[in-house]
């Protein structure tokens, strides 16, 4: 618990001093949802009818941008060699890892969620239900990129190579929230889709920490 | 079982193991496909609601059920060579993966010749469609990330790593056509109670079931041995062999 608190406080200290590294990935996400309405018209109800999917495609891609940097920097200067050897300290810092990586890209999602609505014309009980998805969906998200990015930290090519290891897994995380936001927006109940994003959550929170430290410890031995 | 497997992991004894095997796996493959699909093509009945075109099952069917099949093979290995670090395991995994992506491939493509006469259309996003397509994609997951370390061990050991956490996607397949009330029919012989197809087109089913797993085996064999040479070239068995050919 110490550990995890020094890890944590020291990946928030790197991120203070690295805007661009969580900046961009949240001005993606923007730039992103405002290209829909260019690209497909501007027309409100047809808006309100794609905002599901558009609204959760935006948030896929800005995680994967932030993805891709996440552990390359302690791989090049050898941060992850010593974890690594140091043996213990390896969870602690994957978990550190992870909940920067939501607080920093999950994390903004939510509180844009509002102005996104406002964009697309969402109202009540589909914000509400875009709202809870993204709180349940962006820790998925943060646990699978950071799984995408431990298996491909030495890897030559990364970025596509990321997109194609991880993209795959994000689609029924994707499946489900899009169908949560559409059934509220038509005024139908939820609860099963938000129930099975929360199982999605509890399940990966409890396996991919592991796959993670087993992924660097294959990348530099 | 153990006492048996455990000399298997050495490339030398597979590698003779698998020469050994690979003539009755092809050439059982080679019947049980011509039987079944013979059988299944040419002297089943014809479908009352279908027509003629529900004959593609047979080539469908065993294809879809292996390319899950494979993956689970290739899961197995992959979870052997993480747990046990055994190397034969990992070659394994890549000897499967396009084997399975291929299967992969034959599914989708028959699946789609054959929801144009029935559906109306080449592509529809059905629950089961798109699962299966991002099946093919993880094979493709697999196989591009062994190309894309310089460590060649590292990419084997990474590819392992994907292919067994990818295995979340398989019960998705599965139950999608339950979960999702899809245009894709529901499972008709997988089922645990009496299936829901008639006898006279189940048996050349089955038979060509049979037949892709064998063919699966088959070419497994075929790609491991070739992996294991390549990966033992500049050990001394493998050039006593190679001079003595």
């Amino acid at each position: 618990m110490v550990k995890f608190s020094i890890f944590l406080q020291r990946e928030l200290r790197l991120l203070a001093r690295q805007k661009a590294d969580w900046l961009n990935p949240v001005l993606f996400f923007i730039i992103v949802l405002t290209l829909f309405p260019l690209g497909v018209g501007p027309e409100p109800n047809m808006l309100r009818i794609m905002a599901p999917g558009i609204v959760w495609i935006a948030a896929l891609l800005s995680v994967l941008l932030a993805a891709e940097r996440l552990f390359k920097d302690d791989y090049r200067n050898g941060v992850i060699e010593q974890l690594v050897a140091a043996q213990q300290a390896l969870m602690p810092f994957v978990l550190a890892k992870i909940t920067a990586n939501w607080l920093s890209t999950g994390l903004p999602l939510l509180l844009l969620s509002p102005l996104v609505a406002l964009l697309l014309n969402m109202q009540g009980a589909a914000l509400e239900a875009m709202a809870l998805t993204l709180l349940l969906g962006t820790p998925v998200l943060s646990l699978l990129s950071v799984l995408g990015a431990g298996i491909t930290v030495s890897a030559d090519k990364g970025g596509i190579l990321l997109a194609l290891v991880i993209l795959p897994l994000y689609i029924p995380l994707l499946i489900f929230a899009s169908a949560a936001i559409e059934a509220a927006s038509i005024g139908l109940g939820f609860t099963g889709q938000i129930a099975i994003l929360l199982a999605m959550f509890l399940f990966s929170l409890a396996l991919v920490p592991m796959a993670v430290c087993s992924a660097l410890k294959i990348n530099v031995s | 079982m153990f006492k048996w497997l455990d000399p298997l992991a050495k490339p030398e004894t597979l590698y003779h193991f698998c020469g050994k095997l690979t003539p009755w796996l092809m050439s059982s493959a080679l019947f049980t496909l011509l039987l079944g699909n013979i059988w299944g093509l040419g002297f089943t009945p014809t479908d009352y609601q279908q027509g003629d075109s529900y004959r593609i099952i047979h080539i469908h069917v065993p294809s879809a059920i292996m390319s899950m099949g494979a993956y689970m093979a290739m899961a197995i290995a992959a979870f052997t060579a993480l747990v046990w670090q055994i190397k034969t395991a990992q070659w394994a995994v890549l000897a499967i993966a396009p084997i399975g992506a291929v299967y992969t491939a034959i599914a989708l493509l028959t699946g789609m010749a054959w929801g144009k006469p029935m559906w109306g259309a080449w592509w529809v996003w059905d629950a089961r469609l798109t699962s299966e397509l991002i099946l093919l994609f993880l094979y493709f997951g697999v196989m591009a990330l062994h190309g894309a370390f310089s460590e060649r061990q590292t990419g084997a050991k990474v590819a392992s790593l994907l292919a067994v956490v990818g295995v979340i996607n398989l019960p998705i397949i599965h139950f999608s056509v339950e979960w999702w009330n899809t245009l894709h029919q529901g499972a008709s012989i997988t089922k645990f109670a009496k299936p829901s197809i008639d006898p006279s087109m189940l048996w050349p089913l089955l038979i060509s079931l049979l037949a892709f797993s064998l063919l699966l085996a088959a070419l497994t064999c075929v790609r491991l041995r070739t992996a294991i040479l390549e990966n033992e070239q500049h050990r001394p068995w493998v050039k006593q062999l190679v001079s003595k050919a």
